[in-house]
Formats: structure tokens, sequence, C-alpha cells
């Protein structure tokens, strides 16, 4: 299968090793994936922090580089919540229908990983291999916004070597909500430290997730305490095997 | 400015309890540091929240009574002028006087004067929102009436000196050696060795209260529904204090937003199943009044309600915005949210507090009046999960933050992305800038405000010395 990676700003910029991992684990598959290089960003930030005028031109680049694909991926839970859920409904605010109606044939076209590996292509054994003690942060955008359920946990419990360790009060969500992190600096600590009291009673040496952001702020967390713990990509350990094995 | 029904847009500022006096992030600042709030929060907040998990398990049809219940709002809302001259006309007809108050204002002049026509200078009252939005108890105290608490939560509220802060569990904030301490300093003729036994404080409590609903001839309620076909009016609560409120006096007097009216008696039956199990986690309402008018010889023979928009026919207006007049108070979005579970109601400045406060409060003063509340939350998304009624609350935060008036210097760096994340070649070009730049110091601890908010609490990370980008083109 023909797949367009929407590799998201924040992979693209400080995270590209999940992106690269999203790459080798797809084309490991056997699928062919094409990076359309005109992409940026999705405009989720803009539309979050009150500026969906100017996330508009955003939108459209958007819905014009992706359109031509049957199917597209993104590392990010919370950029394909904003693909599929707001890019439509930012282009009926500003009274352009038929970009409403492009944007939402994108968005029906576009996956989380989790949801593209599962769904699509019909796979829970992608053939991994991660000997670490890993617990997984179920990012609200994924968990509320695109329902993607336990697809990540059936992804997790089918590597190797891997021994999973569930995350208490996984649900709640970790502070980061974009500027709100920053707007909103100490409630959002107050969140975090929370979410890292119950990563660290996991005895888990990797926390992962499906989203880039939320992992920056958990890992941002965890790095300012020295706590010992990595954040790690849900597609870095998809993509690790035997032979290229990816940090733990 | 006002509305297209012609009422004043927006609940007026200097009255009510609406607005706070500083922005919501340094608020919250000083709420986050009281270690005794926050272990009260989260004690309170996850012992409803599991309670309510619970019970919401066991019905079957949960999501389609929540369906059905935004679906009467949403009816209700597309025809509220209508539907409120019918519950006019039938409230009327059932003996009772019906008066409309464009703002708080207005409504506090009518209650007042309402109560000074029975010579009464004392009230007793029910638990209710729409009186603490309007500021109505420092408005009698104004006109030299004394109002008195009845709901045990606001009891503890009113006699501290303090304000509600949270809309269900009002004293979500006090524990029991707080409670114990108040009822001490202030409850007249309270026993001196009381102790902090809930059994007890409920006890002292009830001493006091069963001589106010047993001398005071006038009370004020809100409600938590009126039926427009059958003019009935109706209050669930917990205690039973309501009831003795809205049976005991000769005068009652209901102060209603306009958003409460539904169309049909059988309407009433999905919120009396979805309220109590998504606030208070149980499976029935333990007193559900119901009034209609004036019964001859049976009950208050002198019955008053009061039509409150105060705001309500703006937010009306606004085809996303109208959603947050579906809330039916009940809390759940205040007990899953991680926001509110940290810093608690008065942070939010408005007697509205949590997601529905955030969206609320702003849309009834105009949002330049609360423009820091619809930025107070990560949109994780519970609250919607949460709301009976289904009321899309982060879809209303982000549709109001597009309203707020914005920081200049925000402003235009928003634009200058915008535009740079437009023009891929310029974007590549500045990933690499930044990626070279040193403005942000080790692990961002160097960044400007704002954005060293950020690194108060975390580090970011050390940049990559490729791009995907970069990486993808060299492959």
């Amino acid at each position: 299968m023909r797949i367009a990676l929407f590799v998201t700003c924040l992979a693209d910029t400080l995270y590209p090793e999940a992106a690269k991992a999203t790459v080798r684990l797809l084309e490991r598959l056997g699928h062919e994936v094409d990076f359309p290089a005109d992409q940026t960003c999705c405009g989720q930030m803009h539309v979050n922090t009150g500026y969906p005028d100017d996330a508009l031109r955003l939108v459209r680049r958007h819905v014009r580089v992706f359109a031509p694909y049957d199917v597209v991926v993104a590392p990010s839970g919370s950029c394909v919540g904003s693909v599929r859920h707001q890019h439509a409904m930012g282009a009926r605010r500003a009274g352009d229908e038929r970009l409403a109606s492009r944007a939402e044939e994108v968005g029906r076209r576009t996956y989380e990983l989790s949801e593209l590996l599962v769904d699509v292509l019909g796979v829970t054994d992608v053939g991994a291999y991660y000997p670490h003690r890993v617990t997984y942060h179920p990012t609200c955008h994924s968990l509320r916004m695109l329902r993607v359920g336990d697809r990540p946990l059936r992804l997790l419990r089918a590597v190797r070597g891997l021994d999973l360790v569930e995350l208490p009060q996984a649900e709640q969500c970790c502070g980061f909500g974009g500027t709100f992190a920053v707007k909103n600096a100490d409630t959002s600590t107050a969140m975090l430290a929370d979410k890292l009291r119950h990563v660290l009673d996991t005895r888990a040496d990797v926390c992962t997730a499906g989203d880039a952001s939320c992992l920056m702020h958990i890992g941002g967390g965890l790095s300012r305490l020295r706590a010992g713990v990595r954040t790690v990509h849900l597609a870095e350990i998809l993509a690790s095997t035997e032979t290229i094995a990816a940090r733990g | 400015m006002r509305t297209f029904l012609g009422m004043p847009a927006t609940a007026p500022p200097g009255v009510g309890h609406l607005r706070g006096e500083e922005p919501f992030p340094a608020a919250a600042r000083r709420a986050l540091g009281d270690a005794q709030l926050r272990r009260n929060l989260r004690h309170a907040t996850t012992t409803i929240r599991t309670k309510s998990g619970a019970v919401i398990g066991e019905v079957p049809d949960w999501q389609q009574l929540r369906a059905a219940g935004r679906a009467i709002k949403a009816d209700a809302m597309a025809r509220l002028p209508e539907l409120l001259e019918q519950l006019e006309a039938a409230v009327a007809a059932a003996g009772g006087t019906v008066h409309w108050a464009a703002d708080a204002a207005e409504a506090n002049r009518i209650v007042t004067e309402l109560v000074r026509a029975t010579g009464a200078d004392r009230v007793m009252k029910v638990k209710s929102m729409a009186t603490q939005e309007i500021g109505l108890n420092e408005a009698l105290e104004a006109a030299g009436i004394e109002p008195v608490e009845t709901d045990l939560a606001e009891l503890i509220v009113q006699l501290g000196h303090d304000r509600p802060s949270h809309i269900l569990v009002p004293a979500i904030h006090r524990n029991r050696a707080e409670i114990r301490e108040i009822f001490l300093r202030e409850m007249p003729g309270v026993d001196p060795d009381l102790t902090d036994d809930p059994p007890a404080l409920a006890a002292a409590a009830r001493r006091h209260l069963r001589q106010t609903f047993l001398s005071t001839r006038v009370a004020v309620s809100g409600a938590n529904f009126a039926i427009a076909e059958t003019g009935t009016l109706a209050v669930v609560e917990s205690e039973g204090n309501g009831r003795m409120c809205l049976t005991l006096p000769d005068t009652l007097i209901t102060v209603m937003g306009i958003e409460k009216v539904i169309p049909t008696w059988d309407d009433l039956g999905v919120f009396l199943q979805l309220l109590p199990r998504a606030s208070t986690g149980e499976r029935m309402n333990p007193y559900t009044s119901m009034w209609t008018g004036v019964t001859p010889g049976d009950g208050p023979q002198q019955v008053h309600l009061v039509l409150l928009d105060n705001g309500r026919s703006a937010v009306l207006a606004d085809q996303v915005g109208r959603q947050a007049l579906h809330c039916i108070r009940c809390s759940a979005c205040l007990n899953v949210c991680p926001v509110y579970e940290r810093t608690g109601g008065h942070a939010y400045g408005s007697v509205y507090p949590g997601p529905i406060g955030a969206v609320l409060s702003p849309q009834l003063t105009g949002v330049a009046d609360n423009a820091s509340l619809p930025y107070a939350s990560s949109l994780c998304g519970a609250c919607y999960d949460a709301c009976p009624v289904m009321i899309n609350i982060p879809e209303l935060l982000v549709h109001l933050r597009a309203q707020a008036p914005h920081p200049k210097s925000e402003a235009a760096a928003m634009a200058a992305a915008a535009y740079t994340m437009d023009h891929p070649a310029l974007y590549a070009a500045a990933q690499r800038a930044a990626k070279l730049s040193k403005l942000s110091g080790p692990r961002g601890r160097g960044l400007p405000p704002p954005l060293s908010g950020w690194a108060a609490s975390r580090d970011l990370p050390e940049p990559p010395s490729q791009t995907f980008r970069q990486w993808w083109a060299e492959r």
C-alpha cells in the first residue's frame, strides 16, 4: 500500500526519530511511504489558541498537499484529531463549503499510527522486539477525540521482550494542552506532577504514547527531575527489532 | 448593545458574581499552593467520580438518554420565546405571578419589592445558582432583609462569609474541622462542645435550621426545570431542607434562568434519569419537589416566578455558543476536570466554575470581561464525555478563544508563524535557525516570557542533529 506520511511539525522539528521509525516500520511491513515535502503544520496550535483565521491558510495547504493520497498516517493522535475534527469546522466557519468537504474527505483518509496498523493494515503483531519495562499513557486526543481504545495496547502486548505495566489513572490529562502549558504554566505543572508520580509508581524504564507533544511534556518533567525514566514514541518501540534496536 | 430580542447583550458589571477580580492563571496559582484545598478537592472529586461512574455503568441506554436530553434542550432553545410565553400563561392560570427580569439588577429589585410587600425582614433560601449569579443575598441585606441559606453546604459558605466553589457541593473546599470552627464561631446557640463528627455537625445545622423553617414566612428558590405545558416548577435536592422552604411559608418567590424551561411533562422524565446519576452518583434523586401555581389551603398561597435573562438572550443568539444554555447544573464536568480538581472553584472568579463555567461565564458577561476563562482548560475532553446532555465544551472553549482579546505580541507571533508555515522553504529555514539559536538556553532555561513558563518545571528536548525532512531528503 502507498501511504503518505503526515509527519507533524513537532516530530519533524524536534522528534525526527518518531517519524523515521514510522517510515521504517511501514516499509518493514511491505508498504511504500511517501513524504509530500510541501506539508508543514495542521494549524492546531492556531485554532486552539484562538487564531482560526491564521489557521485557515494552513488548513488549505494541508488539504491541497494530502488530497491526492488514499491513505495518510501521522504519528500523532492530536494532529489527526485536528485534521479530522477541526479542519472542516474551520472551513465552514470561514464560509468555504468546498474546502470543508475536501477537508472532510482528507480527514476520513487520515489515520493515527495505531489505527492504521490495526484497522487498515490488519496487524497487531508487527514483529517488534523491545526488551524493556514500559508503561503507556493514552493521550487525551487519541483517547477521546479519535477513540483509539486499546489498539496501542494490543500492539504493545505483541512486542517481544516488552514488559507492559499499567499506568494508574492513565486517562487523566498530563497537563500539556498546547499553549495551555505556557498560559497556565502552574496548573499545567500541577497536573504533570500527578502524571509523573503515576509514571514513577509503575517502576517502568520507559513511558510511551502516540503523541510527541504529550511525551515532550512528560519527558520534560522527567528530565528536569533527573528521574531516570525515558519517554519513547510508540512508533519507535514498534519499529525496534532484534537487528535494529531502538533506544530504551 | 442589545440583542435581537431587545435584551441587554451582557450581564451588567457591578452586580452579582460572574466576574473574578483577577485572571484565572493568577488566582489558580494561589489556589494551587493551598495543600489543604488540594487534598479536599482530590478526595471529593475522586469520590463523586467513582460513585457516578458506577451508577452510570448500570444504565444500558445511557448514551441514548444523553442524546434525548440534548435533543430536548436544543428544541427548547430553538423556540424559547414561545415556550416562555406558554409557561407564563400556564403559571398565571394556576394562580402564580410571572415577572420578567432583563438582568441581575432588575431581578434583585423585583425580589426585594416582593419581600418588602409581605412585611417580612427575613427570607429562607433553597440552594440556587441563579440567585448566587445575581448576588441576591447582598441586595436583600442592603434592603435590610436577612437571607438564610438552608442548604447545608450553602449555610456553611454563608456562615463562613465565603463564596461557593462548586455548583453542587458549594463547600467542597472545606473539610469537617473547618466546618466545626465556622459553626462554633458563627452559628447562634451552637453547642460549645460540638465535635467534627459529621452526624454531630448535621445535627447542629438541623437545630439551627428548624427554627428558621418554622418562623420564616417567605422563601426564595431557584428552579431546575419549568414545564411550559403545565406551568409546573421543579426543584431537585438531597436534604429535604428545600422542600421545607417550598411548602412551609406563605410566599414563595422563584428566580429562574430562562433556559430552564422544557416543553412537556414527559421531557422531565429524561432529565430526572440523567441528573442524579451524573451529579451526585445516585440512582434516583432523594427529594424532587414540584409545584404548579397555588393550591388553595396547601403550601404557599403567594407564588411568584421571576424569569431571568442576564445575558442569556445573547448566548442564545450565538449558534455555537448556545449549547452552554443546555446545562442542567449537574457538575459532572467539574468532577472530571483535571484543572478544576487542582484549582477549585474560586480561581474561576464566577459562581459558575469548572469547564461549564469557563464557557458560560464569558458568554454571559461578554468574553472581554472573562477573557482568561476559555483558556483555563487543556482541552482534554473529559468534560464532553461526562456531560449528561452532551455539551461539546472543548468546541465551545475554542470558539470563545477566537473571540477573546489577544495580546498584541502573541497575535503578531501567531500571524508570523502561520505565514512561515505556509511557505515550506521558509519553514525549513526557520527549523534550522531555531536549532542553531542559543536563545532558548540549556534545555529551554533561557526562554523569554511567556515561554519561560514552560521551562519553570520542564526541560526542552535536545535539538536533533537533523530534522526529519533533512533526513528524508538525504535518504
